[in-house]
């Protein structure tokens, strides 16, 4: 629906800032087979892979911490609220400045960007953890290992499932910015380049490519992902 | 009398409150025999759970001894107010992972002794509050308890259905027969499970009376 309008509005509007859904599949096409749209596109998903996985690691992990303890709430509380407020601009940049122009400056401040928000959100369930069921596997003698795996990990399960979709989502934002400020590969470096050359249909077919990707993760794997943990509810 | 399996001396329990100190327990002291159901009766409120809970090892802040015939700590099986069963796993999943080790054995004979046979894949969300705490006996039973604690195991269900898993309780206990120490402010339920009551005061409780049941009142179902 929303291509068939863009068709019509592309052929009306006969504007080569506004091309046609045919031209921009057609550059897709053309970017495919040269190679360059896949090699952009698997450099940009890895960045993305493993800055999600650094900053859900260490956003649980710390989230989890400070909701269990109290004295380390109060410490990191500020730092966490100042983090999570930061312009994810002003972290590039700086990272890219200390840190020099490379790889791990750019994971490093994307994972930054998105640790907060995790941690905030792994603390609030971690707080709601149900002291009922902790005493329940108490009273039977659950081993640590029996009531983490039983008991803790599925009440925060949806948390972390929140806290990931969120992330996933932030992070696709941000490493496209990370790439254009101050790396030469990846599919946010392709757009500032035909951004340089006021090539539209190129900027879309990169889009498109990308934002394919992104839906295929969300329907694949993330959506059955989370169906399948939380089929009890149902 | 059988043989003593516990004798418990509670000199006092006091909860710290931001009020100031509340005593919940006065001096209370009884034995529980191997295999005797002992009904604790009291007005709501009264540190009946409290009582449960020490027992259970759930609270050690108190004064007084717990003394168990020998050294070793029976094996509890505990039965909260609540059924608290771990919604994200099945029925039969929730006996088997209260066991030390799975014996799929002896949860497939509760459950079906419990009248639960057809419910064991079942998530605990799509189960009735009578079935839950059916559930939450199995389990208690699940890890071969010499003790088990219930707390109020039938309240507000209606009578039909608290009448039904009094039998099924007292069937499952003919087969499983250990101590138990059972909470309950509904004295018809005392009566027809317990070998003898202990009727508790208001806060701070003590032991007001000390009543042995005959057990031609026991509710027996063929």
């Amino acid at each position: 629906m929303l291509l068939l309008v863009w068709q019509i509005a592309a052929t009306v509007a006969h504007s080569r800032f506004l091309p046609t859904v045919t031209s921009v599949l057609a550059a897709m096409v053309q970017q495919t087979m040269s190679g360059a749209l896949p090699w952009n596109l698997a450099i940009t998903l890895g960045r993305v892979a493993v800055a999600f996985a650094l900053s859900m690691i260490a956003g649980c992990a710390l989230g989890i911490a400070m909701g269990r303890s109290r004295q380390l709430d109060l410490w990191l509380d500020n730092i966490v609220t100042v983090l999570l407020n930061l312009p994810a601009l002003v972290l590039i940049v700086l990272f890219y400045v200390w840190f020099g122009l490379n790889e791990t400056a750019a994971i490093a401040a994307v994972a930054l960007n998105k640790l907060p928000n995790t941690a905030v959100t792994m603390r609030e369930g971690t707080r709601s953890l149900d002291p009922a069921l902790k005493e329940m596997a108490r009273s039977f003698r659950m081993s640590r290992w029996r009531t983490l795996r039983h008991v803790i990990v599925p009440q925060l399960t949806p948390y972390a499932f929140a806290a990931a979709r969120s992330g996933l989502a932030l992070i696709w934002k941000i490493v496209l910015v990370v790439e254009l400020l101050g790396r030469s590969n990846g599919v946010g470096f392709q757009i500032q380049i035909y951004f340089q050359l006021f090539d539209v249909t190129m900027i879309l077919a990169y889009t498109l490519a990308f934002i394919l990707v992104a839906q295929t993760i969300e329907w694949v794997a993330l959506q059955p992902l989370e169906n399948w943990a939380t089929r009890w509810q149902r | 009398m059988a043989e003593v399996m516990l004798r418990l001396h509670i000199e006092s329990k006091v909860f710290h409150t931001a009020q100031g100190e509340l005593p919940v327990l006065g001096n209370i002291e009884f034995t529980l025999g191997v295999r005797e159901i002992v009904a604790l009766v009291g007005p709501s409120g009264c540190g009946k759970t409290t009582l449960l809970r020490i027992v259970g090892g759930l609270d050690t802040d108190f004064h007084g001894t717990i003394n168990w015939d020998g050294t070793r700590v029976p094996r509890i099986g505990t039965v909260f107010q609540e059924p608290r069963l771990l919604p994200w796993r099945t029925v039969r999943q929730n006996l088997l992972l209260a066991q030390p080790t799975a014996n799929h054995e002896l949860a497939e004979e509760l459950l079906r002794s419990l009248d639960l046979a057809l419910f064991r894949d079942a998530f605990p969300r799509t189960l009735s509050l009578g079935m839950a705490r059916r559930v939450a006996i199995a389990r208690a039973f699940a890890i071969q308890p010499e003790l088990l604690l219930l707390d109020e195991p039938f309240v507000s269900l209606d009578t039909t259905t608290a009448a039904r898993s009094r039998d099924l309780l007292l069937n499952t206990w003919r087969e499983r027969p250990t101590a138990v120490l059972l909470i309950t402010h509904d004295c018809t339920e005392a009566m027809s499970l317990a070998d003898r009551i202990i009727v508790l005061s208001d806060r701070p409780a003590h032991i007001v009376e000390e009543v042995v049941v005959p057990h031609v009142l026991r509710t027996v179902v063929p």
